[in-house]
């Protein structure tokens, strides 16, 4: 794809537009529990943003950029559910019981943690990956 | 957790360690550290004898799915821990050997040694369960256990054919057994075994007693080896000797036999149970004598007269069935049988795995399994002959070995079958005994044979592939002479077990037989005075032996020249026929277009949906209580339906893609308008990277074309179309006013009224995905992944021509 990347309206507007993109799709990620949002889609939101940067830049200078085998990001993302649901059974629960409360952070006031921000962190890294990898491969592959 | 449920997954959690242990400490053999596992369960479980021994059983309950019935409840008595001591305890000789017998340079000992705890943890999952669920679990894992061990040479091509045999049927007799497990369950409503023994009397007036009762025993005669199930087993020597002498004689291939000796308080009593167990077991025992003696490898020989020897511990419980029928655990009539059963399942455990070693040791030490090719072995390998010598002759029921004293009790059960008086045995029961006989006298033939080939007659170096032949290292030979030193002691000491282990294991076998406070009578002895059965062990030995005489006359005639088990060609031409079925199956429907796998899948929910509508008397379209339209959703609606009426006579590609993707965000924007944020940012992130992926996938794309339908078919497709979109709406409409009519409370209000409270979120769509429906969550995203590694594999492994395939 983009054999000449050389747009540079849309490179310097994606410059921009990926800074807005990643802060409000990790804002879905991590305000998912109460508000709209959530892993898939936060990992979704991330995708798009990453792809943006393909899109504009080509893939090989991004590339040099971002550094993760997005395989393994699946491989962490498939285990953070797994091993959160594991946590719940070793204090003699069933698994994937979840748990959650309310803690004061100096500074930052008074924040919900639960167990199911792991977990949907865990989504969100499958779903970020996969996307990227399913067009990705496609996007590499001159038949 | 208890320490008995840590002790049944220890062996799964010691499997993680190995691959760690392996590369890391790679200068001592992997085994070492295996050996300590099951030396330690050994133990502990010798330190319940005292409890079992006393009538007392040990129960300890742990839930898994109490909803379902499902709880993995640890269960010993008698029966469970004689099987529990077997399978630790030829564990840990099995191990012992083995780190004598695969070399560390050349093996691929992690692997073996996680295959190996995997299956000595299922294994004891199947004989210490309570739960029939349970059971079936580690049954299955057993199975995969089993085939992976023997493909473990996985480049040898007859390593992968056994592997895939004894898959194919010890997985359907799986299957099969949970379609019978759930019957009961729907007779007796538990898995539990000990409520389905209380229960045997509802379980046996049911029409489905006779349906569930078949489909079990599929599932024991299939990992027990059974006519004519039982062709996967002398395929599946292809294993590693150690795995052969573990898995496939001493403990694997004898689940069945336990889930029939377990499952004999259930159905026990029933004539069915009686005849099919009997026959099976008797035809089995038969056949698989004969056929032992016509195999010419070591291993071979060895495999089929597991398959006998399971056949005869088999037709005894089939016979000891009827104390059910009497109620009446006083009489030796039918306890002989059940008495004998234990007693040979033990004794066999014992010959048979010194017997493997020692055919393992041959292999090792000449190169070669073949009996034509070897000979004179004895002055060269005393101790190893000496070993087998005692192994074949307690196989073969000579005294003063364990095998002796089984086979004697086993001519008793099979002769007392005559005088049952019950299920028209009087007409034809005197078969029983004859069968018997016979089969023992070939059993006594092959033992010989085996003897006979291995160790005497001339040592002909020039047949084999080594240089120079010795005696086995002193670590290979600890397991065997264990082993041959408990033949022995068995032999001389039977009455060492008799209350500590066979008594306790028969109660089991038949509970509810005696009043509590009660034992069977077990007294084993040599001599029993000039009875029926020591004229028919003197007729065994005698025709055994004249027919070893002249051998020379039939060793050349077709039924020794060949070995080939008819059975096999009947399970080698169904295999290709149902490759050969399967593939011109997909040959038709697999078009390579879209379209018709639509019409395919269309027409499918369309009849089913149908259907179920003409059953249920639907469509059903009253009361239809709705909401009032506003004009802006009018208009999405009418803007959505241009859009999808557009596409059918666009064209160009580009204008396809942007028109469906307008459908999409017209969609979002409807569920903006339903106030349904999550699914509305969902939808437009998915309609962006779909768009991304589009572009993409537009290089590859042919030329799009008009494509020549004949008009019969694009009618036909019309009506497809029209009548699925009808369909579904139907449905929903139907659905909402059946709703409406019966006064459901929607699912949603539990969401609702429980999500902050219970789960300390606002959002409801979120708070089930991460924690009410978690679990389903996290599958979802298991088959994304799969989805990528597909994706993945289609394209970049995608063949360039050229390979070797």
């Amino acid at each position: 794809m983009m054999k000449k990347p050389n747009n540079m309206m849309l490179q310097t507007l994606a410059r921009l537009i990926i800074l807005v993109v990643l802060s409000f799709s990790i804002y879905l990620m991590l305000a998912g529990h109460n508000s709209p949002g959530g892993g898939f889609i936060g990992g979704l939101m991330t995708a798009s943003a990453i792809l943006i940067l393909y899109l504009s830049f080509g893939l090989n200078p991004i590339k040099k950029v971002i550094r993760f085998d997005y395989i393994k990001i699946i491989g962490i993302g498939l285990l953070l559910p797994g091993i959160t649901g594991l946590v719940s059974i070793f204090f003699g629960f069933s698994y994937l019981k979840q748990f959650f409360g309310y803690f004061h952070i100096p500074l930052i006031g008074e924040v919900e943690l639960t167990t199911a921000l792991p977990f949907d962190l865990g989504v969100y890294f499958v779903v970020l990956a996969s996307a990227l990898t399913i067009i990705l491969t496609i996007a590499e592959d001159d038949k | 957790m208890t320490l008995l449920h840590w002790a049944v997954l220890s062996p799964f959690i010691a499997a993680i360690l190995i691959p760690f242990l392996y590369k890391y400490l790679k200068r001592i053999h992997t085994g070492w550290f295996v050996l300590i596992l099951p030396l330690a369960l050994f133990i502990y479980f010798l330190s319940f004898i005292p409890e079992t021994s006393s009538g007392n059983v040990v129960l300890n309950n742990l839930d898994w799915v109490p909803s379902l019935g499902i709880n993995f409840n640890v269960y010993i008595d008698g029966l469970s821990l004689l099987f529990a001591l077997l399978i630790t305890g030829i564990g840990t000789l099995v191990v012992l050997y083995s780190i004598y017998y695969l070399s560390k340079q050349k093996e691929k000992l992690n692997n073996f040694y996680v295959y190996l705890l995997m299956f000595m943890g299922a294994m004891l999952g199947v004989v210490l369960s309570d739960n029939l669920i349970v059971i079936y679990v580690f049954w299955e894992v057993t199975s995969i256990a089993s085939s992976l061990l023997i493909s473990y040479w996985y480049t040898r091509e007859k390593s992968i054919y056994g592997a895939q045999k004894s898959m194919y049927i010890t997985v359907f007799g799986g299957l099969s057994m949970l379609a019978g497990f759930s019957l009961l369950y729907v007779i007796a409503g538990t898995f539990s075994i000990r409520e389905l023994i209380a229960n045997a009397d509802l379980i046996m007036a049911s029409s489905l007693f006779i349906p569930a009762m078949i489909l079990v025993l599929l599932g024991a005669f299939t990992k027990s080896a059974q006519f004519p199930f039982h062709i996967w087993l002398p395929d599946a020597m292809e294993a590693p000797t150690p795995v052969s002498a573990y898995l496939h004689s001493a403990t694997m291939v004898k689940a069945g036999i336990y889930l029939v000796a377990r499952l004999t308080g259930v159905f026990g009593g029933a004539p069915e149970w009686f005849w099919i167990i009997t026959i099976a077991g008797l035809i089995t025992l038969i056949w698989g004598s004969i056929s032992a003696v016509r195999q010419k490898d070591l291993k071979g020989i060895l495999a089929y007269s597991t398959v006998s020897q399971l056949g005869l511990i088999m037709s005894l419980l089939g016979a000891g069935s009827a104390a059910f029928y009497f109620q009446d655990g006083d009489s030796p009539l039918y306890m002989t049988a059940i008495l004998a059963a234990v007693f040979h399942l033990i004794n066999h455990a014992t010959f048979k795995g010194s017997l493997f070693m020692a055919a393992g040791i041959i292999d090792h030490e000449t190169g070669t399994r073949d009996i034509r090719k070897l000979g004179g072995l004895m002055t060269i390998m005393p101790v190893t002959a000496t070993i087998s010598l005692i192994g074949l002759a307690s196989m073969a029921g000579l005294p003063p070995f364990n095998g002796f004293l089984s086979k004697e009790l086993f001519l008793t059960g099979m002769l007392s079958v005559t005088e049952y008086g019950i299920f028209n045995l009087e007409a034809i029961g005197f078969i029983i005994p004859i069968i018997a006989f016979i089969a023992s006298v070939f059993t006594f033939l092959y033992c010989i044979l085996m003897f006979y080939k291995t160790f005497m007659g001339k040592f002909d170096i020039s047949k084999l592939k080594v240089k120079h032949v010795h005696e086995a290292p002193i670590g290979m030979l600890i397991s065997p002479i264990i082993l041959a030193v408990l033949v022995v002691l068995f032999g001389l000491f039977p009455n060492l077990l008799a209350y500590s282990i066979i008594e306790p294991a028969m109660a089991a076998i038949a509970p509810g037989i005696l009043s509590p406070g009660e034992f069977f009578d077990v007294h084993i002895t040599h001599w029993h005075g000039f009875s029926a059965e020591l004229f028919m062990t003197l007729g065994i030995i005698v025709l055994g032996v004249l027919l070893f005489i002249t051998f020379r006359k039939w060793e050349n005639t077709a039924f020794y020249r060949g070995e080939q088990d008819l059975f096999n060609y009947a399970y080698d031409y169904g295999y290709d026929g149902l490759i050969k079925g399967s593939q011109w199956l997909t040959r038709i429907q697999m078009t390579g277009r879209l379209r018709d796998y639509f019409i395919y899948m269309c027409t499918f929910i369309m009849l089913i949906m149908g259907y179920t509508m003409y059953r249920y008397n639907l469509p059903l379209i009253q009361n239809l209580d709705l909401s009032p339209i506003p004009v802006y959703t009018w208009f999405v609606i009418l803007v959505f339906l241009g859009s999808i009426l557009t596409i059918p006579f666009l064209n160009n590609r580009i204008a396809i893609i942007i028109t469906t993707g307008v459908s999409g965000f017209l969609v979002a924007l409807l569920f903006v308008l339903f106030r349904a944020p999550d699914l509305a940012l969902t939808q437009l992130l998915i309609e962006t990277v779909s768009v991304v992926l589009f572009m993409l996938v537009f290089y590859h794309l042919p030329k799009l074309k008009k494509v020549k339908t004949p008009p019969k078919m694009k009618t036909i497709k019309l009506i497809i179309s029209i009548g699925f979109g009808l369909m579904i709406t139907l449905g929903s409409l139907s659905a909402f006013s059946m709703g409406q009519e019966a006064n459901y409370e929607s699912i949603s209000e539990y969401y609702t009224e429980n999500s902050k409270e219970k789960a300390g979120g606002y959002n409801i769509v979120n708070v089930i995905l991460v924690d009410f429906r978690g679990l389903d969550t996290m599958l979802e995203v298991l088959v994304v992944s799969l989805a990528v590694l597909t994706v993945v594999s289609l394209i970049r492994l995608r063949f360039k021509g050229g390979e070797d395939v």
